[in-house]
């Protein structure tokens, strides 16, 4: 396969324009993606020739559209390797993935004086569900430190783990930092306690292969828009024996068996999951959206990605002011860096002006930032199409940044 | 002065700047004469929250009239605020409470005020208002 980066530029329309008169950087690419034409076309494919609701009629479009759904949920199981398409089931993303997970997990398999194991380094959304169902349950939240180069300190986590520990929830890449964490191994130890894991992907699957199996993941949760697919879909692996034993978590139409007033019966697998008309036109995005992946290769992705990351660490480490958070050797995508007696917010509108698109503030990960004692961070995030021009082009901002408010 | 004749003022000093660069290094050079809140002041009851910038705001009544003070920990939003307290500041609680804030809109800055910024602005003109109402309504009382 070829990677060639303006044909790549090409295929995203939204780069093509200029904010505030200078050519779009988009570098908050881990808040979201931006959308080859292959995604704005499919779905409006959808909308324009096959729009119909899924698994209920039997008329001549119902059917396509149900094809094409079911076809879509076999793209996904593919790109993350699961032995089932029924271990796949369609949420609005990571976040209703995890609160699945956490609430119909939590109801059969939590109780009181349990204990729940996040990391360090989680995005709200892999904090919240566990503490609110900890509260609810009378369980605990344990936490897995990190070292001051964003790294999990896995002696540590040994230690934490314990016949009291039900389930580990861990993020497979540090939204904040970049941090790619030893999910594999975690997972290792945990099973040898039968203890299962979640993985939060949301920040993995965009940027390499991800194998569900070799991985041995019981639960892997992502979204479709943090991989240039839509917005309001996003799956949930769960291996199949997990799912048949936990009770649904959302309840309506679609995912019923038999309904009368005194009782139902629930739907198999993944429909039990999928109460209400799924968002089946972001399905079949998402799916074209793994479809231009695998097309341009992931391997490929991988490969241009490391480069930009080493390439803006090098040019960003030439500032003595900035302080680069995340260090770890396992690292991904992410430049998350302060400069020093600068407010992040102060930096972000000048970048802003030079049309250039970063993150600044806490990233929905507040305890990282409690961790390193800082307000919030300036987050470049990278994505394939991105180039080093840009960095070159985020590098003068930050100069412009540096003499207006150094004093 | 009226109110409307600082803002006026405002709008005219601010006409001189044709790019962002020279309104932003105006607002950097503001941000040091802003009459800041004690530091004692910096704590959670006088803080309006912002996602990305934290303002403290604090009001005294003085010989009938509303004085603010206040600070944030970034430059940008600290120079807003001196111009708002500029425009607000040392009047009758009335006066706050009855006028229409367009001086923002005029020079340019409403990209800095709009609540998708997040940066605790927008919360802070609404905190400003309501002190000048809560001493409004105690005046009354105490009358």
């Amino acid at each position: 396969m070829n990677f060639d980066i303006n044909k790549i530029r090409k295929d995203f329309p939204i780069l093509g324009q200029k904010v505030n008169k200078k050519p779009f950087v988009y570098f908050d690419n881990a808040a979201t993606t931006q959308k080859p034409f292959k995604v704005i076309e499919r779905m409006n494919k959808v909308y324009r020739e096959t729009n119909s609701n899924i698994h209920r009629g039997v008329h001549y479009l119902s059917n396509i559209t149900t094809r094409d759904f079911e076809n879509a949920r076999e793209s996904i199981r593919s790109f993350i390797n699961a032995k089932h398409d029924h271990e796949i089931i369609f949420t609005p993303g990571t976040t209703s993935g995890i609160n699945l997970v956490a609430c119909s997990f939590g109801e059969k398999y939590v109780s009181e004086g349990d204990e729940i194991l996040i990391s360090a380094l989680e995005h709200h959304a892999n904090i919240v569900p566990w503490q609110m169902l900890c509260k609810r349950k009378g369980a605990k939240l344990r936490v897995i430190p990190m070292n001051d180069d964003g790294e999990l300190i896995l002696d540590e986590y040994e230690k934490l783990l314990s016949s009291r520990t039900r389930i580990v929830a861990i993020t497979h890449v540090a939204n904040s930092i970049g941090t790619v964490n030893p999910v594999k191994e975690i997972i290792k130890s945990a099973h040898r306690l039968a203890v299962p894991v979640l993985v939060d992907g949301a920040q993995a699957v965009q940027h390499g292969r991800v194998d569900v199996q070799e991985l041995g993941a019981d639960f892997y949760v992502f979204s479709g828009h943090k991989m240039y697919g839509p917005t309001g879909i996003g799956a949930l692996y769960g291996r199949e024996d997990i799912l048949e034993e936990i009770p649904p978590y959302q309840t309506g139409g679609e995912m019923v068996d038999r309904v009368t007033f005194e009782k139902t019966t629930f739907n198999r697998l993944p429909f039990k999951f999928e109460a209400g008309t799924p968002n089946y036109t972001g399905a079949i995005g998402m799916a074209a959206a793994v479809e231009y992946l695998k097309e341009t290769g992931l391997e490929e992705i991988s490969a241009h990605e490391k480069d930009l990351l080493e390439y803006g660490t090098r040019r960003l480490s030439e500032f003595k002011e900035l302080i680069m958070f995340g260090r770890a050797k396992e690292k991904i995508s992410v430049l998350s860096f302060v400069l020093e007696g600068i407010h992040p917010y102060d930096a972000g509108m000048v970048i802003d002006k030079y049309g250039i698109a970063v993150r600044t503030g806490t990233h929905c990960a507040q305890p990282v930032m409690d961790r390193f004692d800082i307000s919030g961070t300036i987050r470049a995030s990278l994505a394939f199409y991105n180039t080093r021009e840009e960095i070159d082009r985020l590098c003068e901002a930050i100069e412009k940044v540096i003499q207006m408010f150094k004093q | 002065m009226h109110i409307n004749e600082i803002q006026d003022q405002i709008v005219e000093e601010f006409e001189i700047f044709d790019d962002w660069m020279d309104k932003y290094n105006y607002l950097i050079d503001l941000s040091r004469s802003l009459p800041v809140i004690d530091d004692k002041y910096k704590t959670p009851e006088y803080l309006i929250e912002g996602c990305q910038s934290r303002v403290w705001l604090r009001a005294d009544m003085e010989n009938g009239k509303v004085v603010y003070k206040a600070d944030s920990d970034a430059v940008i939003t600290k120079g807003i605020i001196s111009l708002l307290i500029r425009v607000m500041s040392d009047r009758h609680p009335e006066e706050i409470i009855n006028n229409d804030l367009y001086f923002i809109d005029k020079i340019g800055l409403k990209e800095n005020l709009s609540p998708t910024r997040s940066n605790g602005l927008v919360s802070m003109i609404k905190q400003m208002k309501l002190y000048a109402i809560a001493y409004q309504a105690k005046a009354k009382k105490d009358n």
